[in-house]
């Protein structure tokens, strides 16, 4: 009870120095952020004061216990965050790929203009919808591949929760017109200390349920998990060096200015897709597609090889991102080299999934789920063929600032990302709520069918788009001069344009078909009628720590 | 596929005939396959490419500098050696737009149809910004394909204009001009008659006798005793029912009352002269060319044949 109140007691003197923060502040931005962040802390000192699991004590259908043995509470929220930022971050990106079409959708309303919604849209889609996918997970696999449960239980809580206000508050501060312009991290100087605090917090809960696990290995799944986890924490210090210019404002000035300010950037955007949306997806791949397929892995030694493989080339690949630009040759040729070569380490994370299958391929026949997985590997082979071609200085001089690399970067996410996250929360719902199944699996065959094919207009849109982009920027014609001006390759692409908010518009339509389903997986509705589909089928009882763990 | 000999007491995944390594997390199984074949040396050989390429090209890092790379290639020297050859290639156009007085370019067909083609492309890099792709304007950017001209329309007049820029500040030789603001001069009856009178010079409006004499007394001295416009000032001529700003009746007020003070970038200092000639041929062969008038009134001043002369 004293531990309580002294939490609670701590949470509110952060919420008045919050609050003072706020008051002191002659940032219009700063003041409504301290504003958010002391509204955070009297919640949580009032969460405190009623025990972290007030929500689910309240609604009893997000707890469901007598289901596992696990620490699940927090796994189902996070499901839920994933699907309602998923939804979130997929509309913005629908709207902003209308306002490229048809510019008046900016409104004539600096909040509604494309250059606040962009990065609202990118932080929506990666870091709120798959960083939510990637911690909910990471908190399921990590205790079932260690026979553990969580450790640090209420340190898991502070992170699945201050994660959240990291996304309120960069999202609000892209509306608001606050960021420090880089790419991935645009959010000022204290969202990023707060970020730091949570990572760093979401580290020694992963590291310590690996130390308590009952296994004697650690799984492979865990390899990368942890590789995401402490890479990102790197870039995000490095990348993010930056001195503020006041204590109560929200602008600061980066360590880095030229070329090494361009360099640590791509440094860190480059890794960010490398760890945050490779390594640590791979980890969710290694994981479910086994448990889907109901397969051995493939091979382990090729998961050895190419974790180290991957690991070790992917950080010097950033390079590329710059290339024909005011970064030395030699940074160039070595960004351009150790892209070509991370080639093969990237597809042996996909020779890994798909041939995991190897005895079960009936299944992609049969089961959606595995279809969507399957579909998601072969993405992610496709689009870790095409980055270290788009990395050879020839096409990327072609290629770089065109639509081909916003092709190229959909295709990884929404093919690859979106695809393997969608496979994991229809993996995730029955078994954390306790359902016999989902409630359709024919619902999960058409959200199948309407991401792929919006993935398919979408990135072939941008393909044309962009090469064609690319050839008018450097046509030239017969005495040498430029055949086109700028405005006339924009008004090229407006049918493209069209094409790709039309496969954006078929990429959230599944995703709301998919809201609808685990909705009432979750709400537990009758199953629907329909003709049945393969399921894997859930042991509740192997479900459960080595050491049964007295209930709390 | 490779397979690896199965050994005594190894269990055996049966419809892949490969063995177990042993561990087992959460039902979850490993395969003891080998590296695939096709895999492993695909990836031998992206190493020894990379080898090989950081050798011709610059790559490493010493404690002075990189190596240089066998081939000694350098972006710089790239981008040197492609605007050589592209400088060489339009080398004869150059020189012989070099060789042509902006007046006589006309005349020369050859190189006039290729200045308006050079034109054209730099049109689009430098002037589409305000005069649009088409070269059509918009409110406060002159249409440059009518033969409506405010500075002149023959060849060295537009040469001049984009020579010089308009109401560049600083800048001596630049097309100046400044209409007055008559709002605190009219009262609102007159700046009405006034600008019922402008209105009718191109048949917009009826007749008005009272603004005709405002105009006489204020607005002659630079737009003609018949509105007809005067190029020397830049003066748009009024009767030809084309509006820089807006023929309507609140514009015309406007333009009045706060008078209108556009501009246009000096682009002598910009862009070199071959490429300024050719602009100029561009504009000229648009549409409203005018033949060039001999010892014309307009920009004939000195520092203009100065610049010409160069």
């Amino acid at each position: 009870m004293e531990k309580l109140v002294m939490r609670g007691g701590v949470w509110l003197f952060v919420a008045l120095l919050l609050l003072l923060a706020a008051a002191a502040s002659s940032d219009w931005a700063f003041s409504v952020h301290m504003s958010i962040a002391c509204l955070a802390a009297l919640i949580a000192a009032f969460a405190s004061g009623k025990g972290f699991d007030f929500l689910s004590q309240r609604y009893p259908v997000l707890s469901a216990d007598n289901a596992s043995k696990y620490d699940d509470d927090l796994i189902r929220f996070g499901l839920i965050a994933t699907i309602f930022w998923g939804l979130a971050g997929f509309l913005a990106g629908l709207y902003i790929a209308l306002q490229l079409a048809f510019p008046a959708l900016n409104l004539n309303f600096e909040y509604t203009t494309f250059g606040r919604l962009r990065p609202l849209h990118t932080s929506a889609v990666i870091f709120a919808f798959g960083g939510n996918a990637l911690i909910a997970t990471s908190f399921y696999v990590v205790q079932r591949t260690c026979r553990a449960r969580l450790a640090f239980p209420s340190l898991a809580r502070f992170v699945f929760w201050g994660y959240q206000l990291f996304i309120v508050l960069a999202a609000t501060g892209y509306l608001m017109g606050v960021t420090q312009s880089k790419e991935y991290a645009e959010p000022e100087w204290y969202v990023d200390l707060w970020l730091t605090v949570v990572w760093v917090s979401y580290l020694a809960v992963f590291v310590g349920t690996l130390m308590k696990r009952k296994e004697p290995h650690i799984y492979v799944a865990n390899w990368f998990y942890l590789s995401f986890i402490i890479t990102v924490a790197m870039l995000h210090l490095v990348n993010n060096v930056s001195l503020p210019v006041s204590l109560v404002g929200s602008q600061s000035y980066s360590a880095f200015a030229g070329v090494q300010s361009a360099m640590t950037q791509w440094w860190y955007g480059h890794n960010a897709v490398g760890f945050f949306l490779t390594a640590g997806f791979l980890a969710m791949m290694y994981y479910f597609v086994p448990k889907q397929a109901e397969r051995p892995v493939y091979s382990y030694r090729l998961s050895i090889i190419h974790f180290w493989a991957l690991i070790f080339l992917y950080i010097w690949a950033g390079p590329h991102h710059l290339h024909y630009t005011a970064l030395p040759d030699w940074a160039q040729t070595l960004g351009m080299v150790f892209s070509i070569v991370l080639w093969m380490p990237s597809w042996g994370g996909m020779i890994n999934g798909l041939m995991t299958l190897n005895g079960a391929w009936d299944k992609i026949r049969t089961d959606p789920i595995i279809r969507m997985m399957v579909m998601s590997l072969a993405f992610y082979g496709m689009s870790t063929f095409e980055g270290p071609m788009m990395s050879i200085k020839a096409v990327n001089s072609l290629s770089h600032y065109t639509d081909w690399t916003i092709g190229h970067v959909h295709s990884g996410a929404l093919g690859w990302n979106g695809m393997v996250t969608f496979g994991c929360l229809y993996y995730l719902a029955p078994r954390l709520w306790g359902r016999e199944r989902l409630y359709s699996l024919r619902m999960v065959n058409w959200h199948f069918w309407l991401a792929s094919a919006g993935i398919v207009f979408y990135a072939s849109a941008m393909w044309v788009s962009g090469i064609m982009q690319g050839l008018m920027w450097r046509e030239y014609g017969a005495d040498g001069y430029l055949v086109y001006s700028f405005v006339e390759t924009v008004d090229a692409m407006f049918p493209m344009y069209l094409i790709r908010a039309f496969g954006g518009l078929l990429y959230l339509t599944g995703a709301i078909v998919m809201t609808v389903n685990i909705w009432k997986t979750i709400a537990g509705s009758p199953l629907r009628q329909e003709a049945p589909m393969t399921e894997t089928p859930y042991n509740p009882e192997a479900d459960r720590p080595a050491v049964a763990v007295p209930a709390e | 596929m490779a397979k690896q000999p199965v050994h005594d007491g190894q269990r055996v995944d049966a419809p892949t005939g490969t063995a177990f390594v042993g561990h087992e997390w959460d039902g979850i199984e490993e395969l003891n396959t080998p590296l695939p074949r096709w895999w492993l040396w695909t990836f031998y050989f992206t190493i020894v490419w990379a080898i090989i390429y950081t050798v011709l090209y610059p790559a490493w890092p010493m404690i002075e500098k990189a190596t240089a790379g066998t081939l000694g290639w350098t972006s710089h020297g790239q981008l040197a050696a492609e605007m050589t050859a592209a400088n060489a290639k339009r080398a004869p156009l150059i020189n012989a737009l070099a060789a042509v007085p902006v007046e006589q370019l006309v005349s020369d067909q050859k190189v006039y149809q290729a200045a308006v083609s050079g034109g054209a492309a730099a049109f689009k890099v430098h002037c589409v910004q305000c005069h649009g792709s088409g070269a059509t304007g918009s409110k406060g950017y002159p249409n440059l394909n009518d033969d409506d001209w405010l500075w002149g329309g023959d060849i060295n007049a537009i040469h001049y204009t984009l020579t010089h820029g308009i109401r560049n500040p600083e800048h001596a030789e630049t097309r100046q001009s400044a209409m007055p603001q008559f709002d605190a001069m009219f009262k609102p009856a007159e700046l009405n008659a006034v600008v019922q009178h402008v209105q009718s010079l191109s048949g917009k409006a009826k007749p008005n006798a009272a603004g005709a004499a405002l105009f006489a007394t204020n607005c002659v001295s630079c737009h003609g005793a018949n509105g007809k416009g005067l190029r020397e000032f830049g003066a748009p001529n009024l009767t030809d029912n084309i509006w820089l700003y807006g023929g309507d009746a609140a514009s015309i007020k406007q333009t009045v009352r706060y008078s209108r003070q556009g501009v246009m970038p000096r682009w002598g200092d910009k862009l070199d002269p071959a490429t300024i000639k050719m602009l100029a041929a561009y504009v000229h062969s648009l549409g409203g060319g005018e033949a060039t008038v001999a010892a014309a009134p307009i920009a004939a001043t000195p520092a203009a044949a100065a610049t010409e002369a160069k």
